[in-house]
């Protein structure tokens, strides 16, 4: 497990235009949020007696940690699947889950309505195992230190703390499995959280016991295409070498998922007869529609051999993939859930900006850590 | 075992494991045996709103004023400020009592104390409690994380979270019996059962209180009946001729059954009432999880394999390194 020389700083300065701009978006998040502390919750969002959850519970923590799947389905490939070749792309995707994980985190203390009782999570004398809240709670907490664990080896490696690093190298593979194990369990039982809300949720994503197969695929789907999409940003925006080489070994196992994803989809709304609602003409239906054909974008890309050949079009590929399952999980938790009499729910301005804030802050760390600490691949490796 | 073949046995076990529930599932939760609750019969109700005052005064709320013209209390919805609600039914020129058509009807709404409550089964830190005896479902401000997942998965929009504060908390009906109030333990009815002044809203046991539906719905039309004030059997009460019933007992079992149940001369989703399907969101809910999670067999399965092989895989990378170099 030494890859001293595979990893490297890509240097260069810190302080640049993005990153000023990016800083400003963060400032103002903060700012709001101590407007949420001091005034409740309605002071800065839309949340409202009809709709508890909003985009900070949908986009922050159920998208957000989705596309914080990189680490997860990476881990799954070189670790448990042996397929050591994608190792180069395991420390950046390690990284983004990092942050993805722990500000979803901190998006979830935010959103909590009694924050300062966090702890009752964690007293035995409390816990409710009937609760999907609780797994995925305590699952997501857990995975946020095991991803630390797994991203110490950088930091050890950036202060030459090589003693430590070996030591550490020698139980990873306990953190590995871990790591594995605790994302297959939360990010499946992300979908079971909606099986409580019962007819709450538009029969077009109501799937009852079929929730965590349909969450868990999609997690990997996330998971895969964030990868290639984050591999590109780098190659376009920091200058690294292409990594798409790689990315195309990844295509067989994308399109293996989605077709899995849609024979368990359209399969469970053609058995319960409700799929004639997706031509209602509503705004559910229009928007499962859409759902559908960003989903079916990577699959015909996928699938020809002349598309798939182009750079351009496997990107195409990911980002349509990153927007369906984000889509999916808007859809199921947001735009398919209707509570009844009459409320409604649009997030408010300063709802998205906080939102927006906790992905700059997110992109503000990933620069900061591949430009000072080792963890995108050497240039030369590619050469 | 190869990697190839863990991965289909383990990915085949959690498909299996996630659909194949139907053989363990775990039904709706039984009626507990001195449950508790309320009776509303809509054809009683005249809109007088001394019970949303009453909840007030009781659980130390303020009243809505509107208009600034203080009349009672002129809440719409149900609120952290407001527990319990009296809403009306308009049709066309609304003249009818109870007529579905050019007619108006109330409809009282509170916490339905469910048999099987949703968020009971929801609340990660068990704030939300079913009492295992009277079955009232009380909520607990010092264990609750403020999730609002009960509010997500109430099917009647019950719990309500106090927005507006910096320190809110999550509201709703508990029967009059939370500490400090406890009027159940002593042996008083809840609040907006003793001030209402046509039986409406009676107290009792579920059981004598679903008998009591079932006399009524089974009247005939026109037909003189005592209705008794606050409980099933009270020497108070008054005469009055039965009004043509819808024959449905709304919460006898929607959703697994309520403990809280409303009678009417008309539909109940015109009053507002939601369609539920006899089987308990929470139980479906709660069936899934513990497929999965049952003695947490399949994860530490799971977990064994995934150690296995990552320990393999770190291995061989070692020693790869170490050839490399």
């Amino acid at each position: 497990m030494s890859h001293h020389h595979e990893h490297a700083p890509i240097g260069g300065r810190l302080i640049t235009l993005p990153f000023l701009f990016l800083s400003a978006l963060a400032l103002i998040a903060v700012v709001l949020l101590v407007e949420r502390f001091m005034y409740g919750l309605g002071a800065v969002t839309n949340l409202n007696d009809g709709f508890p959850w909003g985009i900070w519970v949908v986009y922050d923590i159920v998208v957000g940690t989705g596309f914080a799947c990189g680490g997860y389905v990476l881990a799954l490939t070189v670790y448990i699947a042996n397929k050591g070749k994608y190792h180069p792309l395991v420390r950046p995707a390690l990284l983004a889950s990092l942050f993805g994980y722990s500000l979803g985190g901190l998006g979830a203390i935010v959103d909590m309505g009694r924050y300062w009782n966090f702890y009752q999570m964690f007293n035995p004398a409390q816990q409710n195992f009937n609760s999907v809240m609780l797994e995925v709670g305590l699952c997501v907490a857990a995975y946020s230190i095991v991803l630390f664990i797994e991203f110490l080896p950088v930091i050890f490696e950036k202060f030459r703390a090589d003693e430590w690093k070996k030591k550490l190298e020698k139980i990873l593979f306990i953190f590995i499995a871990i790591g594995v194990l605790l994302p297959t369990m939360h990010q499946s039982s992300l979908g079971s959280l909606l099986i409580a809300m019962g007819g709450k949720v538009h029969p077009l994503w109501q799937s009852a016991y079929l929730m965590p197969v349909l969450a868990i695929t999609t997690a990997m789907m996330l998971g895969f295409s964030i990868v290639i999409f984050e591999g590109s940003m780098a190659t376009v925006g920091l200058r690294q070498p292409s990594e798409t080489h790689l990315h195309r070994g990844l295509i067989k196992v994308i399109r293996a998922l989605l077709v899995l994803f849609f024979i368990v989809r359209l399969g469970d709304l053609l058995y319960r007869g409700v799929l004639g609602a997706a031509f209602s003409g509503t705004l559910q239906g229009n928007m499962f529609l859409l759902e559908m054909v960003l989903f079916l974008i990577p699959l015909v890309v996928l699938s020809s051999a002349n598309l798939v050949r182009q750079g351009r079009f496997l990107l195409i590929a990911a980002v349509s993939l990153l927007l369906a399952g984000a889509l999916y999980r808007f859809n199921a938790f947001l735009i398919g859930f209707d509570p009844g009499a009459g409320y409604i729910y649009f997030p408010s301005v300063k709802e998205l900006l906080v939102s927006i804030g906790i992905v700059a802050i997110e992109i503000l760390g990933y620069l900061f850590f591949v430009k000072m600490f080792p963890v995108l691949p050497k240039a030369h490796a590619h050469a | 075992m190869n990697r190839r073949d863990f991965l289909k046995v383990a990915g085949s076990g959690a498909l299996i494991a996630t659909t194949s529930g139907a053989a363990e599932a775990r039904g709706n939760l039984p009626v507990p045996d001195n449950a508790v609750g309320m009776l509303y019969d809509s054809t009683l109700c005249i809109g007088c709103r001394a019970c949303v005052y009453k909840c007030k005064e009781v659980n130390d709320m303020p009243n809505v004023v509107r208009d600034g013209e203080v009349q009672w209390d002129q809440a719409e919805e149900l609120s952290g400020d407001t527990l319990n609600i009296i809403k009306a039914y308009k049709q066309g020129t609304g003249e009818t009592k109870n007529s579905a058509v050019d007619g108006f009807a109330f409809i009282k709404r509170n916490c339905m104390h469910c048999v099987d409550a949703g968020c009971v089964s929801v609340c990660p830190v068990s704030a939300m409690q079913k009492d295992p005896e009277t079955g009232i479902v009380s909520h607990n401000p010092d264990a609750c994380i403020g999730c609002r997942y009960c509010v997500a998965a109430c099917p009647y929009n019950v719990p309500k979270y106090e927005y507006d504060e910096a320190f809110g908390q999550i509201q709703k009906c508990q029967l009059c019996n939370q500490k400090g109030v406890e009027r159940i333990n002593k042996g008083l009815n809840p609040g907006c059962v003793e001030v209402c002044p046509t039986g409406a809203n009676i107290f009792g046991t579920r059981e004598e209180l679903l008998q009591e539906a079932k006399r009524r719905l089974a009247l005939k039309p026109g037909e003189d009946y005592t209705y008794p004030l606050e409980r099933v059997g009270s020497t108070y009460g008054h005469v009055k001729a039965a009004p043509d019933y819808t024959q449905h007992i709304f919460g006898e079992h929607e959703g697994g059954g309520t403990q809280v149940m409303v009678i009417a001369g008309m539909e109940h989703t015109k009053l507002g009432l939601p369609d539920l399907p006899e089987r308990s969101y929470a139980s479906v809910s709660e069936t899934v999880q513990h497929t999965i999670y049952g003695g947490m067999l399949a994860p530490a399965g799971l977990l064994a394999g995934l150690l296995y092989f990552a320990r393999r895989s770190c291995k061989e990378t070692d020693k790869e390194g170490e050839d490399e170099v």
